[in-house]
């Protein structure tokens, strides 16, 4: 935290000079959007669009999964908490009729999954990732056998168009005229990114993630922040699959998560633990899906297998060439022992 | 400033704590007065840091009360020591070291007044103001993983001042200090007690204790042994109510007949973590039969060096021969293979595994070797014997050949090392900082295990920041300075104040 600088001046260089990658990518990606934005107006809005949406539930996930490992607890469990999310919100979309309730109650289902982990993690001192494996085991086992074909909604979320902003061009049809939980996504991003490290409470769940004996010396009680944070991660993992059900296909399908709360962490990671970071990770993903998409519509003449294998062949690559450079919370996945 | 009238303001009245297998804290009763510095001694393992983490809150007592400023307590975590006024600097430091100091200092008691917000420009002024009232310069924007240990000792210090702490637990504070920073630590100390904070002081070094505390305590087998007055006592008084026995101070050996060479290096240069050129041109010879002591305040390569020389860190440049290989740049494994042994300057990074017995600590160096692996198969009857026998034999205080080394007392993993890189014969001995945190017993213990492995023709190159260690042992002296060994003395001439002098990087 670049705080003291002498000058305000040299502070702003130095910020220039410490983010020069940062910000040369930056340009670049502008520069991209606006040359094809000059050249195909309509392609570039859809495929822009939906880079968005096809990056909700990803960020809903990694943003899940980096608050509980920036707590010291490893969520492999995301997956299942999502699936589990996805499915009870939509029963409760079917059977109540209100979006919004359902919406809360797919939130709910996942901080109860989020609680079972940290249940089994904090409490248990159980392995985590045979945590996380239980989780996922248990929402593939409870959808699957609870899930019954031919069960209709009164639909789901329609876009919500944010007055004259939505009439700007390009941003406006990009960023202003979407449906709630990919707002609410956005709005997360920040949040969460001004609580990890412009709060108190960020400040604590940091350190019992990097040292809980430290923590727990200064007076933190290493346990409670834990749970808490383990609970609202998956309250926001719960959003994103409720985002499957009631905003994306707006019905449920068996295991419809494919694969994404895996995904996830690999963006998490890919964003080295930061939720701005990874909603980079969650927006290049997003769009490898819709240009995929795109490429398929417009039948460019490409075997589409490959084109499928876009995203997973970009996961590999992201995987191979950043983690090594990045750096997990220290303690994460340990369990904390008070007297040992 | 003892004064035997000033209040007392904590008092443990007979506390006890069971650990599987130990009885750490038997029926402990101590006090601490206003303004005085008390000085708790004791061997490795007597209970001294247990009862300190009691008085603390981070562990429970099974039995007994504990008194603050007049009101007898619960302690159910630190926070409620902490609300008491009790700071305490733990034996191993805790810190956050991704942090930087402002934020490991605020942690916990974060500056009110801003709502949630957490505001970083008020933490870093108040810890400003910290360390120009108590003259601890530091900057509190650096992250404490950049900071060397004298400095974040410093950081815990500020710690406990921020919190208002006006009774100051310090659990070896020294023991990683160079002669300098320890004095500093002195000084603050003498500096705080005047402003009426109370301290209880522990460390092996019984010259510090004479030095500055008012009372002194002893624990034996976490039981009290008796109370001293630093005024009447002596070095050999303490150490014989610490250790209930005569223990010789000085090392008694005979002259060296030093051999062949064993350990050459040339021109060494190594880079540290932050790529910067930590040893400039390093030449030494060790010779068979030899102790080699390499004196220096700490931060002038010697950690770099030994990394280089037994394969932990890469050499930029230069050479080693190893009896009459060629070791350089090579791995841990091939260099042990030429029958060096090793004690690192670090024991919980690069001396143990700490979630592993402590018998299979003890066979880290040769566990695929038989007898203790026979076709790739672990013989676990002959593990147990080797560490039942080693355990005996270098009186490492543990209630089972099977604890974990993270349940070790500090000194007591520092034996476990020790034990291991004695137990088969070597050609070259490398120890860094041997005797770090272990008392005074159980230094006379290792000191004439070092002297009887010289005798028997090892080359022993020997690191430590203790001067008196250094001088005591070593049969020449080089002197380290600026990541070059400045001048080599045979021991008749290295004076204490001419190496003292080489030290601070004037030539003598
Ligand atoms: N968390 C723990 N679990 C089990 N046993 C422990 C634990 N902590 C300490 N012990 C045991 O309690 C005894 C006292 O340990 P303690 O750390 O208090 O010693 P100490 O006097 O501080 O020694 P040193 O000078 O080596 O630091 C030792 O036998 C140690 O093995
Ligand atoms: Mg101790």
């Amino acid at each position: 935290m670049e705080l003291t600088a002498p000058t305000t001046r040299s502070a702003a260089t130095g910020w220039v000079f410490k983010n020069k990658w940062l910000l040369l990518i930056g340009a670049i990606v502008v520069g991209a959007i606006v040359y094809a934005y000059a050249t195909n107006d309509r392609v570039t809005v859809a495929v822009l669009a939906s880079t968005l949406r096809q990056s909700t539930p990803l960020i809903l996930g990694a943003l899940c999964g980096l608050i509980g490992e920036r707590s010291g607890v490893v969520n492999i469990g995301i997956e299942g908490q999502m699936l589990l999310a996805a499915f009870v919100a939509f029963l409760a979309n079917v059977y109540i009729g209100n979006l919004w309730i359902a919406l809360i109650i797919g939130a709910l289902t996942g901080a109860l999954m989020g609680a079972l982990l940290a249940f089994m993690a904090v409490t248990l001192k159980m392995d985590q990732i045979i945590g996380g494996t239980v989780i996922n085991i248990l929402a593939v086992g409870l959808t699957g056998y609870f899930y019954t074909a031919g069960l209709v909604t009164k639909g789901k979320f329609a876009p919500i168009s944010l007055g004259p902003l939505a009439d700007i061009p390009l941003i406006g049809p990009v960023l202003f005229n979407n449906p709630p939980i990919t707002y609410l996504a956005i709005i997360l991003v920040f949040a969460v990114h001004y609580v990890l490290f412009h709060t108190r409470w960020g400040l604590r769940t940091r350190a019992v993630g990097e040292h809980p004996r430290a923590a727990d010396t200064v007076g933190i009680n290493v346990f409670r922040t834990r749970y808490i944070n383990v609970i609202l991660a998956g309250a926001i993992a719960g959003l994103g699959g409720a985002f499957l059900t009631l905003e994306g296909v707006g019905s449920f399908e068996r295991l419809m998560t494919n694969g994404r709360g895996f995904l996830a962490l690999a963006i998490m990671i890919f964003g080295k633990w930061t939720p701005l970071g990874a909603w980079a990770g969650a927006l290049l993903f997003g769009f490898l899906y819709a240009l995929n998409t795109q490429l398929q519509f417009s039948g460019v003449g490409l075997p589409p297998q490959l084109i499928g294998s876009l995203p997973y062949l970009a996961t590999i690559l992201v995987l191979a060439g950043f983690v090594g450079r990045s750096r997990a919370p220290a303690a994460s996945g340990q369990p904390y022992e008070t007297e040992g | 400033m003892s004064d035997n009238d000033a209040p007392i303001v904590l008092e443990a009245k007979g506390i006890t704590k069971q650990f599987p297998g130990v009885l750490a804290n038997d029926k402990v009763s101590l006090t601490l007065r206003r303004g005085e510095i008390l000085a708790l001694l004791g061997e490795n393992g007597a209970g001294k840091s247990t009862l300190m983490n009691i008085l603390y809150g981070l562990y429970h007592p099974d039995q007994g009360e504990i008194w603050i400023k007049g009101e007898q307590v619960t302690l159910h975590s630190p926070g409620d020591a902490i609300a008491r006024g009790v700071g305490m600097v733990h034996q191993h430091f805790q810190l956050v070291p991704v942090m930087t100091v402002a934020e490991n200092v605020i942690l916990g008691a974060e500056p009110a007044g801003s709502g949630l917000h957490l505001n970083r420009r008020e933490a870093n002024q108040r810890v400003r103001g910290l360390s120009q009232q108590y003259g601890l310069s530091i900057d509190p924007t650096v992250e404490v993983e950049d900071l060397p240990v004298g400095l974040q000792q410093r950081v815990e210090i500020i710690k406990a001042l921020y919190r208002n702490a006006d009774i100051l637990i310090l659990d070896e504070p020294t023991a990683v200090l160079t002669p300098q920073e320890a004095n500093e630590l002195f000084r603050i100390m003498h500096d705080l007690t005047e402003r009426g904070v109370s301290i209880i002081f522990i460390t092996h070094k019984l010259k510090e204790v004479l030095a500055v505390s008012d009372r002194i305590a002893v624990l034996r087998g976490g039981r009290v042994a008796g109370t001293a007055d630093p005024k009447t006592s002596t070095e050999a008084s303490l150490a014989e109510l610490m250790v209930g026995r005569k223990v010789i101070l000085q090392v008694d050996k005979d002259e060296a007949r030093p051999a062949a060479p064993v350990l050459t290096i040339t021109d060494m240069q190594v880079r540290d973590d932050r790529k910067h050129l930590a040893v400039k041109s390093l030449s030494l010879e060790v010779h068979a039969g030899e102790i080699l002591g390499v004196a220096g305040v700490q931060g002038n390569g010697q950690r770099e060096f030994v990394e280089a020389l037994t394969g932990l860190r890469a050499m930029e440049a230069g050479q080693v021969i190893i009896a009459g290989e060629d070791a350089t740049g090579k791995l841990p494994r091939y260099i042990t293979e030429l029958d060096v042994a090793h004690i690192p300057e670090d024991r919980e990074k690069h001396g143990l595994v700490m979630g592993y017995t402590i018998a299979d600590n003890l066979v880290l160096n040769r566990y695929y070797h038989s007898p203790f692996s026979r076709r790739a198969v672990l013989d676990r009857d002959e593990i147990a014997e080797n560490a039942a026998q080693l355990v005996k034999q270098f009186d490492v205080r543990t209630p089972s050949i099977y604890t974990h080394a993270s349940s070790l007392s500090g000194g007591n993993k520092q034996k476990v090392i020790v034990a291991r890189e004695f137990s088969r014969p070597v050609k070259l001995l490398i120890a860094n900082q041997p005797t770090r945190g272990i008392d005074v017993g159980s230094i006379e213990f290792i000191h004439n295990q070092i002297v009887a492995q010289r005798d028997a023709g090892v080359a022993v190159l020997l690191v430590s920041a203790e001067l008196d260690e250094i001088l005591s042992l070593s049969d020449r002296v080089a002197v380290m300075f600026d990541g070059r060994i400045v001048k080599t003395l045979p021991i008749e001439e290295a004076t204490r104040e001419r190496v003292g002098l080489l030290m601070a990087g004037s030539e003598a």
